[in-house]
């Protein structure tokens, strides 16, 4: 489906909606709850999934090649850096999983203007990019036939 | 005039325009920012740039990534390595510069907190494949829009751009852009110094493998819409390779990348007999393509070939065995992440298929073809390249420019230079953005002119689909048939049948002729002639419609370039059958287009491939 959304379990709020790359949760006018409008356009890409509040929002695997019976389930932990998995059989297999999906807290990634100082006119004109040739990790930006090999490692 | 559909129009005057918050996006709002501190950086995005583009649901790789520090590979070797992929013709010195750059961009994501993983014994990144190393990629596209929102002036999200604008006194001079808010309707008009395209591949143009319920599951996103080609080639920029579109091995239905299990967990692929089959068809290829047949890694291109080979002689499906490399817990996680972080849909399938990939093969399929400047093909605008590097030829003035002034592209909007993947798309948004300020600064005194006649009618033809269907629907009683009018949803169709049947899709086994191209361009200069009776119903429909809009000119692009390029090039990604062998003599060559807006006619070139790496 693509997604279905449980109808005791959803309030409204709209997160889904904010959310899908592919503009196709809505609220329905009546029911006043979300839903997937257009299931053939739907990627299963899980984020408004993850982005429920509620977790009211599951995927049925697509009807065309997916025999009933089966569940992926997701819960994200922004707090803890993971991300968990179920996934659920049609032969009632379980398998479980948890990876890391974050070292840094959400929100302390600092954009140039509060890491560096203004950069000179010169600078402007040079082939180095933004924090480079540090970020690089190599003492000077490669240029045709320098061989890097022999540039010096720093790290 | 329709304009009742629409809640009025916004104007927002800014220096630098990016459309597109993907990848590319991203990378352009954060360099713009670094060296343009006081300019207005506006990001205009048609979803929301959290989870926008191509990595909207993650990635369990990152696979641009040179190691230089650990010197484990050099510029140099990458561009050998894409130019062999390529059969020959890459803008090596695009390449080069990603190279040269793109260490940078990945250290500054690992950084920010995308978890790298670390190679235990060697206390390097841990390599999937030469180029790739793993990552914990869920929260991929959040890291990276954090730093694109703090860099950015202003980010617009759910706003669909359906044009660029051409300065009015100026030509060939970018002005900025338009569209419209796909919530509440107000119609956008951006003018901007410079912009930036950085609105992803296309899908959808091809008609796909998936049926039914099951269409919005194509490898690449179904919301990879083609914008970025059809903006820039009806602002008259020149496009390259648009024939170099891509067909990839994919888990079938479920469409999970190969990379990890082929590379990582050194899976193989067998025939349906059991027979390793990659290396079966070297001698008959080299006869017709070339001694590309020996360059290492073997070209993803004729990969696909022997694997449609096996297939077309009934030796199909092919089975990759994932049951033979999952003996350890580490290596079932490492397969199950790739997925869970990347193609969940592929998770789903096993699971409703009780496919244990510990006991039980997958099947691999053969894509429909995508058109890509990012991937294993390099279909995009022609830009210019970096002055220290560039061969005369490739470079007028501004990294990344296309040849229209002021108008720069990134990731999968650029042509010419493949295995840009999500880390070289992010640098190349860095380099153009750098280039964007230098021109800035260069034309000090320049503002974008447009004149309100120019945007009253753009206004009336963007919201036209919302009148057409108002005024035309009381003419049958209910439902989706009339003969005034047909939906975005029916176009599409129309446009991946026209392409699969006449362009070399998956349902003719990716071969064309003349014959079968002159006719399909026929069919798509009609079907774009009935793009003026399109009819949406809201806001939603209306998005719907500019996608398809963008599609077709992206389509026809394809075609065009196709019939041009009078040889097969690509065995597994087309075949010319009325030109069935590489011609190296009169084919190498980039094959270039470009649409003059003006007097609405394509002109075709070829332009040389000069090689900068021995
Ligand atoms: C399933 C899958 C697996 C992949 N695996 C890997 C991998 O393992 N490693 C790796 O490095 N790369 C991988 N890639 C490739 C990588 O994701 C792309 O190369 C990269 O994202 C391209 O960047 P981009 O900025 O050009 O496009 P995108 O990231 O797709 O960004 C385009 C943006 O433009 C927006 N947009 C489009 N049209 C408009 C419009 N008309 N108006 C406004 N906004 C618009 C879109 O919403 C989107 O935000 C994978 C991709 C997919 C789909
Ligand atoms: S995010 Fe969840 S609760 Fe909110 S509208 Fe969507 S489904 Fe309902
Ligand atoms: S899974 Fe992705 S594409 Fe499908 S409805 Fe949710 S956010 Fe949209």
């Amino acid at each position: 489906m693509p997604t279905y959304v449980n109808m005791s379990a959803c309030d409204g709020c709209g997160k889904c909606v904010d959310i899908c790359p592919s503009d196709i949760m809505h609220i329905d006018k009546k029911m006043r709850r979300a839903y997937n409008i257009e299931p053939d356009y739907c990627w299963e890409c899980y984020s408004c999934v993850k982005a429920c509040p509620q977790h009211a929002i599951d995927m049925r695997g697509y009807a065309d090649f997916c025999p009933l019976g089966h569940a992926l389930t997701v819960l994200r932990e922004p707090e803890k850096g993971q991300v968990s998995w179920k996934v659920q059989y049609r032969n009632g297999t379980v398998k479980q999983f948890t990876f890391p999906m974050r070292s840094t807290k959400e929100g302390s990634i600092k954009p140039p203007q509060e890491v560096v100082p203004p950069p000179s006119t010169e600078g402007l004109r040079s082939q180095l990019l933004s924090h480079e040739p540090e970020y690089l990790k190599v003492l000077s930006l490669p240029m045709p036939g320098s061989n890097v090999k022999t540039g010096g490692a720093q790290g | 005039m329709s304009t009742r559909s629409s809640k009025g129009t916004k104007f927002v005057d800014c220096d630098v325009l990016i459309v597109g918050g993907g990848m590319a996006g991203c990378g352009a709002a954060y360099e713009a920012r670094h060296w343009g501190r006081k300019l207005k950086i506006v990001i205009v995005e048609k979803a929301h740039i959290d989870r926008s583009g191509a990595v909207a649901m993650g990635l369990s790789a990152i696979n641009c990534y040179m190691g230089m520090r650990w010197n484990e590979n050099t510029p140099e070797d990458f561009v050998r390595y894409v130019r062999n992929d390529l059969m020959g013709i890459a803008r090596e010195d695009l390449v080069y510069d990603i190279a040269r750059h793109v260490d940078s961009t990945v250290h500054l994501f690992e950084e920010w907190g995308l978890p790298i993983i670390y190679d235990k014994q060697t206390g390097h990144y841990k390599r999937e494949g030469r180029w790739q190393i793993l990552i914990h990629g869920e929260s991929y596209k959040p890291i990276v829009a954090e730093a694109a929102k703090k860099s950015a002036s202003e980010v617009y999200n759910r706003i669909m751009v359906t044009h660029l604008l051409r300065d009015s006194t100026r030509k060939n001079r970018i002005a900025g852009a338009a569209g419209f808010d796909v919530r509440n309707g107000t119609f956008y008009v951006f003018r901007a110094r410079t912009v930036i395209v950085s609105a992803g591949g296309a899908t959808h143009v091809y008609r796909p493998r998936a049926v039914g319920e099951g269409a919005g599951r194509t490898w690449y996103a179904p919301w990879s819409t083609g914008s970025a080609y059809a903006l820039v080639i009806q602002a008259g920029a020149k496009m390259t390779q648009m024939e170099n579109r891509l067909v990839v091995t994919r888990f079938k239905d479920g469409y999970g990348p190969v990379g990890a299990w082929f590379l990582a967990l050194k899976a193989i692929a067998t025939n349906v007999y059991g027979e390793e089959y990659e290396r079966k068809y070297v001698e008959e290829q080299r006869k017709l393509y070339g001694n590309y047949v020996d360059a290492k890694p073997f070209p993803t291109c004729l990969r696909n070939d022997a694997m449609l080979r096996e297939i077309r002689d009934g030796r199909g499906p092919v089975l990759i065995h994932t049951e033979r490399v999952l003996d350890t817990r580490e290596k079932e996680e490492l397969g199950w992440e790739d997925f869970l972080d990347m193609t969940m849909s592929q998770s789903i399938a096993w699971a409703s298929l009780n496919i244990d990939p510990k006991t039980t093969p997958s099947e691999l399929q053969t894509s429909e073809p995508y058109v890509m400047g990012s991937h294993a093909t390099c279909s995009g605008a022609w830009a210019s390249g970096p002055s220290d590097i560039s061969p005369p030829g490739y470079h007028w003035g501004y990294n990344r420019m296309t040849t229209v002034e002021g108008l720069f592209g990134a990731g999968d909007t650029v042509g010419g230079s493949a295995h840009k993947f999500s880390s070289g798309s992010f640098t190349e948004g860095r380099l153009a953005a750098k280039a964007a300020v230098a021109f800035i600064e260069d034309h000090p005194d320049e503002r974008p002119e447009v004149d309100d006649s120019y945007i009253r009618s753009l206004k009336e033809e963007v919201f036209k689909p919302l009148e057409t269907f108002e005024v035309r629907r009381n003419q049958i009683v209910a439902g989706t048939v009339s003969p005034l009018y047909i939906y975005a949803r029916q176009g599409v169709v129309r446009l991946e049948k026209i392409m699969d049947e006449y362009c070399a899709g998956w349902g003719q086994m990716y071969t064309t002729n003349e014959y079968q191209l002159t006719r399909g361009l026929e069919l798509l200069l009609m079907l774009k002639v009935d793009l003026q009776n399109l009819a949406a119903e809201d806001l939603h429909q209306l998005q719907r419609a500019w996608e398809l809009h963008h599609r077709v000119w992206t389509a026809e692009a394809v075609v065009r370039h196709t019939l041009y390029r009078k040889e097969t090039r690509w065995p597994g990604y087309y075949y010319r059958a009325d030109y069935p062998k590489l011609d190296e003599v009169n084919w190498h060559v980039f094959v270039n287009s470009r649409y003059d807006p003006d007097t609405q006619t394509w002109t075709m070139s070829s332009e040389p491939v000069h090689q900068l790496v021995p």
